[in-house]
This record gives C-alpha cells, sequence and structure tokens, in this order.
C-alpha cells in the first residue's frame, strides 16, 4: 500500500543524505519526496510516498524515528490528510492543438502560466492521480517535459505535525 | 574565561570527559589536535601502526569497559583505513567517538591532498556523524558525540574535524558543557508497564519457557538483574554470541550459546519452546535460520531498547521498547507481588532439556590422543583451565572464534570480546590490545588463526612500544577454516583458496619484535606451553599452536531449516 509520510527534520547539512541513504541502505522504496524549509528556520519539512506492506511501513517510521536529524514524523496515510503535487507541463500548441490544450487545462482546472508560438506551459495541481491522468490526456497532443514536485501533504482537522 | 584553540579544545575535552587513552596516527590534517596532545599529559595517546587497529583497539575496550572508545585519525586514507572498524562497532552496538581530521574548509569539495568525504563514506555505519562549522562549537560537539555514542542503543559518532578549525592561532571560550540535550534524541528507558505484566502474565502461564538474551545485556549492564530474574523462575536461558556472559554458562539454567554453531539443547529447546522472552537481541540470521520454520509453537516476548529491532525479522507477540536492566527490574517487582508458578509446572520441560544434553554429553568432539594432531577445542579447554576461567578472550573470526565461544565457559559479562556482526577477521589481536591497556593485571588471550592473525599482525610493533602483553593463541591449521569447512559441506571440497601456503615461521616473526613464541606441534607439548605463556602477565606470548586442519565446527543449523535442524558431525544430523 502506498502511504505519504511527513518528517520534520533539523535543518542541518547532510540530514536529507541520511533519510534519502537510509532508504536504498535498508532497500526501501522512494516514489516522491518533497523538501522545503518550514517557517520555523531550524527545521525542513521532508514528504516521502513509499510503497509497502504494514510490516515495511513500519520498519520505514521506526528506522526513520532512529534518525538523530529526524525530530517527528507522520504517516499522513493513518488518517484523513490532504495530499497535493504541483506538476509544469511543457506541450507542443501548434494549430489546433492550441484550443484543446486550453481546453483540456480548463477541465482539469489547471493554468497556462507561459506561452510562445509553438509551446503552452501548463501548471496543475492535485493529487498523484489527477496529475498522472492531465499527463495522460496530454499524451496525443505531444508533451515535450515534465517537472513535478513530488508528493506534499498535511493533515485535516486539528492534528498537527510540529514542535 | 578560558580562550583555546580547536585543538586545545580538543585535548581538554577528552580530559575533561575523562577519557584516560585514545588510539590513533597522525597526518597532516590532524597535526593541529597531535601538536595540542603533546602538550598535556592527561590523555595517552596511543600509537597504532594501522588505523583500523585503532578503532578495534578502542572498541576491544569500549566492550571490556561498557565506556566510549576514542579514536583520532588524519583526512582520507587515515579515515577510509578506520571504517571497517567502524563498521564493526555499529554492526554490535559499541560506543565510540571517531575523530577525523578533515582538509581545510576552503578546500572541501576541491579533491584536495587528502580529501574524502568521511562523514558520507561512514553514513550507512555510524549512529550519527558531525561536521565541526566552527572552533568555538567544539566541546558542544564532542559533548553530544560522547552522548549519542554511549546512551540509548551505543554506536560509533564520527567527528571531522577540518584542520582550520583546530588553528593554533584561533582561540575562542572553552567551557566543558556538563549536560547536552538533543531535542529529536531522546532514549527510552523504562519500557511499557502494561505490557510489562501482560508479558509477566505469560511467563507465569508458559510449561516451556526459554529466555534469549543478546549484547543488550552486556551493554545494559543488566546481568545481575537478569540472573535473578532467570533464576528466580527456574528458566532455561540462552544466550546470543554477543550476550554471552551475560548469564553464567557454568550454571545448570544455561544451556549455553544458540544459533548455526549454538548448543545442541539451546536450538532445540528454542524450537519446541511455548514462550520465548527476548531481550536485547534481534532476531539475526545467525540465530534464526529459517524465519518461516521459526519457534513453530512459541509466543515471543522481545525486549529492546531500540523499536526497530522488534519485529524486524520475527514478529513479537508481545513488544516491549526499554533498557534491559530497567525492564527486568520491573519484571521481578511484579513477581514478588506474585505467587510463583509451582515448580512441577517445569517439570517435564527440563526433563526434555535434560534428554537433549544428555544426547550429546560426551560427543562433542573427539579428543585427540598422545602423538595426534590436537584438537582446536581442547585447546581452549586448556586455555580456559590455564586461565581458571577468568581472562578477557578476544578472537578473529572463524572456527576458532565458533570453538573459543563454545569451550570457554564465561561467568561474567564483557569478557568474551568477539565481532558477531560484521565478523571483521583482524579484530582480535588489536581488540587484545586495547583491552589489556586498560586491564594490565588480567589475562588477556586472543584466539585467532593464522589466516586473521596476518590481516592485523603489524600491532605486534604497537604491543612493544605500549608494552601490551597479551597472549596471542594462534590455532594454526594452516588453512582458512571456516571457508574450508563451507566448501567441504557445500562444494564436494574443492578448496578454491582456502588454503594457506607460505606461511610465515611464526616463531621467527614474532622474536623479530623481540617477544616469545612457542610452537606447539603435539599433545604432550600443549601443558608446558601454556605454562609458560601465563607464568607473567604482562609477558607477550605467542603460542603457534599446530591442531588437526580437517576438524570442522559443530553442530551446525542446515541452511533453509529450522532451529533444530543440525548437522550434529561429519556423519551425524537431526
Amino acid at each position: 500500500m502506498r502511504h505519504i509520510i511527513s518528517i520534520l527534520l533539523e535543518n542541518e547539512p547532510g540530514a536529507l543524505s541520511r533519510v534519502v541513504g537510509l532508504f536504498s541502505q535498508r532497500n526501501f522504496n522512494i516514489e516522491t519526496l518533497n523538501v522545503a524549509p518550514t517557517e520555523e528556520p531550524s527545521l525542513s519539512r521532508l514528504t516521502v510516498t513509499t510503497v509497502g506492506d504494514d510490516r515495511v511501513i513500519e520498519q520505514i517510521t521506526k528506522h526513520l524515528n532512529k534518525l538523530i536529524d529526524v525530530v517527528k514524523l507522520v504517516d499522513l496515510t493513518e488518517g484523513n490528510h490532504i495530499e497535493r503535487e504541483l506538476m509544469l507541463v511543457k506541450v507542443k500548441a501548434l494549430g489546433a492543438a492550441r484550443d484543446e490544450v486550453k481546453r483540456t487545462a480548463d477541465i482539469f482546472r489547471a493554468q497556462i502560466v507561459d506561452v510562445t508560438p509553438s509551446v503552452y506551459t501548463v501548471q496543475i495541481t492535485g493529487d498523484g492521480g489527477k496529475l498522472d491522468a492531465f499527463v495522460q490526456a496530454m499524451a496525443p497532443i505531444g508533451i515535450l517535459e515534465v517537472a513535478r514536485t513530488g508528493v506534499s501533504g498535511i493533515a485535516r482537522g486539528d492534528k498537527l505535525l510540529s514542535l | 574565561m578560558e580562550l583555546l584553540s580547536g585543538a586545545d579544545m580538543i585535548a581538554r575535552f577528552l580530559k575533561d570527559e575523562g577519557v584516560e587513552r585514545i588510539y590513533g596516527y597522525p597526518g597532516g590534517a590532524a597535526l593541529h589536535i597531535y601538536d595540542a596532545l603533546f602538550r598535556q599529559d592527561s590523555v595517552q595517546h596511543i600509537l597504532v601502526r594501522h588505523e583500523q587497529a585503532a578503532t578495534h583497539a578502542a572498541d576491544g575496550y569500549a566492550r571490556a569497559s561498557g565506556k566510549p572508545g576514542v579514536v583520532l585519525v588524519t583526512s582520507g586514507p587515515g579515515a577510509t583505513n578506520a571504517v571497517t572498524g567502524i563498521a564493526t562497532a555499529y554492526m554490535d552496538s559499541i560506543p565510540m567517538v571517531v575523530l577525523c581530521g578533515q582538509v581545510a574548509s576552503h578546500l572541501i569539495g576541491e579533491d584536495a591532498f587528502q580529501e574524502t568525504d568521511i562523514v558520507g563514506v561512514t553514513r550507512p555505519v555510524v549512529k550519527h556523524s558531525f561536521s565541526i562549522k566552527h572552533p568555538s562549537e567544539i566541546p558542544e560537539v564532542l559533548k553530544k558525540a560522547f552522548y549519542l555514542a554511549a546512551t540509548g542503543r551505543p554506536g560509533p559518532v564520527v567527528v571531522d574535524i577540518p584542520k582550520d578549525m583546530t588553528a593554533p592561532t584561533e582561540r575562542y571560550e572553552y567551557v566543558y558543557p556538563k549536560k547536552v540535550k538533543i531535542r529529536s534524541y531522546n532514549p527510552v528507558t523504562r519500557g511499557h508497564t502494561g505490557q510489562i505484566k501482560k508479558a509477566v502474565e505469560m511467563m507465569l502461564k508458559a510449561r516451556r519457557p526459554v529466555f534469549y538474551t543478546g549484547g543488550g545485556i552486556v551493554t545494559g549492564r543488566a546481568s545481575e538483574a537478569l540472573t535473578d530474574l532467570v533464576q528466580r523462575l527456574g528458566f532455561p536461558i540462552t544466550t546470543t554470541l554477543m550476550g554471552i556472559g551475560g548469564y553464567p554458562q557454568g550454571d545448570r539454567q544455561s544451556l549455553g550459546w544458540l544459533g548455526m554453531h549454538g548448543s545442541y539443547e539451546a536450538n532445540m529447546a528454542m524450537h519446541h519452546a511455548d514462550l520465548i522472552i527476548a531481550i536485547g537481541a534481534r532476531f539475526d540470521d545467525r540465530v534464526t535460520n529459517n524465519t518461516s520454520k521459526f519457534c513453530p509453537t512459541a509466543k515471543i516476548v522481545h525486549v529492546d531498547i531500540d523499536p526497530s529491532s522488534i519485529s524486524k525479522t520475527v514478529r513479537a507477540d508481545v513488544p516491549i521498547v526499554g533498557a534491559a536492566g530497567s525492564v527486568i527490574n520491573e519484571m521481578i517487582s511484579l513477581l514478588q507481588a506474585r505467587e510463583s508458578a509451582a515448580p512441577e509446572a517445569l517439570a517435564e520441560w527440563w526433563q526434555s532439556i535434560d534428554g537433549w544434553r544428555a544426547e550429546r554429553e560426551g560427543k562433542l568432539y573427539e579428543p585427540s590422543k598422545p602423538g595426534e594432531a590436537l584438537k582446536p577445542q581442547e585447546v581452549i579447554e586448556a586455555v580456559y583451565r590455564a586461565t581458571r576461567g577468568e581472562a578477557f578472550v578476544t578472537t578473529d573470526v572463524g572456527q576458532h572464534q565458533m570453538f573459543a565461544a563454545q569451550y570457554y565457559k564465561f561467568a561474567k559479562p564483557n569478557r568474551f570480546i568477539t565481532s558477531g556482526g560484521l565478523g571483521t577477521m583482524g579484530f582480535g589481536f588489536p581488540a587484545a590490545m586495547g583491552v589489556k591497556l586498560s586491564y594490565p593485571q588480567d589475562d588477556v588471550v586472543c584466539f585467532t588463526g593464522e589466516g586473521s592473525f596476518q590481516m592485523m599482525m603489524q600491532e605486534l610493533s604497537t604491543c612493544k612500544q605500549f608494552g601490551a602483553g597479551v597472549k596471542i593463541v594462534n590455532l594454526n591449521n594452516q588453512s582458512l577454516g571456516m571457508v574450508r569447512q563451507w566448501q567441504d559441506l557445500n562444494y564436494k571440497s574443492r578448496h578454491a583458496h582456502s588454503y594457506m601456503e607460505s606461511l610465515p615461521d611464526f616463531a621467527k616473526l614474532i622474536e623479530a619484535y623481540g617477544f616469545t613464541a612457542l610452537k606447539v606441534e603435539t599433545h604432550e607439548e600443549l601443558a608446558p606451553a601454556l605454562e609458560r605463556a601465563f607464568a607473567d602477565t604482562n609477558e607477550l606470548v605467542f603460542l603457534d599452536i599446530y591442531v588437526d586442519p580437517f576438524e570442522h565446527v559443530y553442530p551446525m543449523q542446515v541452511p533453509l531449516g529450522s532451529m533444530r535442524d543440525m548437522l550434529l558431525s561429519k556423519t551425524e544430523r537431526t
């Protein structure tokens, strides 16, 4: 099963490599990885999506917790949560395809954020499934480049991941 | 207010931390630190002949004393040479602090002379690592390093120190930090009381219980508490290789150690148990054999300070995260408040165990007769008698290691010092040196083989310089015995590179360093040689003992089988 694990990490040099190294060292999977500083300058928030059965996920969270640089973590998939990913897609936009791209972007509530005579750059946010569907819809028209941020997430309601 | 350079802070910190001795090797990036060590006399520096030996010596000291071993090496090759020793300590959860010189900050990343990203190289084999970014942070970082190394589940910590951080001209305020706090690191001590109660209830109801305890008893200093608990309950106990000495091996309730080359009765008892109480052990593959066939009828209570050890390979029915000593003491107080189970309840179980014991009694190996080649097992037994079972024993890796564990009976913890997890050949001799320098009154015996010894024999020179009188017992079978055993069993005796031709004349080699070497080739020569070797505790003596090269280590678990599937000799199996 797919899990989204969010981690508060010491904002120290090398901390990220410890997390990433742990996954390869212990033969765990990383599907997406997203990391950025938080409002508290000493902390980064890192979100990783991974796949595994309960035993594997238990080992992943235990080993992550053991890393000295990991301050706190939560498996968001254990409760209600919001999952978002941002994607920028460059699509060929010539002739009739120009309208088609625009229409499809509207259906997905995506925005065209850059335009040249032959290319549209589309920005779309949503969960992983929505982004996959958009890529599929655009494929026949001609995708030139895709940049995805990887999943970020947060628990619904009052639940917090903070110090 | 005291102003010190980074280098002087390091020397002073070691003194303030109570470190008496460190092991190391100088080089460019570490020279400011070496100069600071030269100008003080509180901390003794032992100059090894290879950085790997520095880590093993510090490791040996740590295993004997329970305190962190300390290593100082230079950047690049100095640090990479230490990696095997760091990994050895990591696998066995040994507290160690490794200070590595590094090229100056402005050169990092430029492939400077003797530059290696040692924090990167060691990342998978350390508990944690630090890079010094400013000289003023040295005292706090070092305090954190020692704190992390020695608390919770112990392990090695690397501190990378760029040369400009120790420059004599840059001085900052030094205060010894008495305490340190790391917000993301709060190792548990007490276990969950509800879970401990549950475990105790199961223990009182069990009919075929076995304690299975590991290195956590030794590092957690829980040996006395464990002995009390086990004797109170009257249960049998088996330990892992790392847990040897955690419970006195001569006691009737002790089944010896378990696993691949563990005792017949220990493995049989595990297989037939209805309750396994694992404390400070990690169900590794050399213990469990095939996990899908592991102890089919047992419920499992697993106590460990490291949550990630629990249910890693074998699912625990009652997981208890906590320090061994604290959890055991809580179990004892719960038991004191309870009526204990009637001893008859275990009578049938002990009958089975005594039966397994009797089956193998006197059949473990065939002792040599006068005129025949010595058996390695009887050499261990003779050394056991010669040292009254009281020596610190280190080993290298291979057949001699297993024989030492099987035939030297340990009554106390911290006495059997072996590379259990990583299985590092070359560990034994420098580890013995590290023990001997801190325990000069005790006999320190290194059981080794001619393969392992040749990996670290340059340390004879260190022993000479610092007067480390260890006793080296070389079980010379002119081959890499354990490799050869596997080739006999699995490769139709095709001995691919497990021979040891062109062995040196060890006696001459040892004598070149000014030490005594005794060659023992026959049965009759053994007793007088041992008497001579142990006459003076402080004299380094090398015993080159020729043993039967065809001997195998048994019992040996059958690959992919259960705990009870064992080869018992070259011709018998369960």
